[in-house]
């Protein structure tokens, strides 16, 4: 019988994102987040670094939780966090990454994320709708 | 192509062995590549093979091996 659940999580060291930064630039940011996201992390320098490494940690939690093929194309945009209201962090799932939920017939997913000195972390949580058999 | 392809995997793909004892077909993600240093990967070979790799090719068996990088940029290059 399957676990309803799936989970997914990650861990991002910040300088490793400053060095992403410094050696790619403004293309590194455009090839991973969106514009949203991009404007969700702000322009203060240290801020922008760990919220840039949470959405990253985010993405690669949520590939976890997809488990794409080797052969199924997943841009790292295709997962996208995004703030509500209150300014609690939720997933959008665009094109590919929609996809692959509804292929594992994922009804929603839950996000987490922290950060605290050089590390940044997000878990994912994936509700799978029901299956036969699932207990009562 | 696969000598500058190994250079950026030593420079920034962050492996836990040395790239020259990986042979061509050798699983890079095995080797100790993070998601996010292929990414670093992804931008260095954009920059220097001058290409761009479309969201069709943005999956993981694209950057697994050196041979497979191989083929990916092959591709682009015959694209252009």
């Amino acid at each position: 019988m399957k676990h309803p659940l799936e989970v997914g999580i990650d861990l991002v060291r910040l300088t490793e994102i400053e060095a992403s930064l410094r050696l790619f630039g403004e293309r590194f940011v455009g090839r991973v987040f969106t514009t949203g996201e991009t404007e969700d992390c702000g322009r203060h320098p240290h801020l922008r670094v760990a919220r840039l490494a949470t959405r990253l940690a985010a993405k690669e939690a949520t590939f976890k939780v997809l488990r794409p093929t080797p052969r199924d194309p997943l841009p790292w945009s295709a997962v996208e966090v995004r703030l509500t209201r209150g300014g609690a962090p939720e997933l959008v799932l665009h094109g590919n990454a929609a996809r692959l939920a509804r292929r594992r017939k994922l009804t929603s997913l839950a996000l987490s994320l922290s950060h605290e000195g050089d590390y940044a972390t997000a878990v994912v949580v994936g509700l799978r709708s029901s299956t036969r058999g699932s207990p009562s | 192509m696969s000598d500058d392809i190994r250079a950026i995997l030593k420079e920034h793909g962050r492996l836990a062995v040395d790239v020259a004892a990986l042979s061509d077909e050798a699983d890079l993600y095995q080797a100790g590549m993070t998601s996010h240093a292929s990414v670093n990967v992804m931008l260095a070979l954009e920059s220097r093979f001058d290409v761009e790799f479309p969201d069709r090719m943005l999956r993981r068996g694209v950057f697994e091996s050196v041979a497979s990088i191989r083929t990916a940029l092959e591709e682009l290059a015959v694209g252009r």
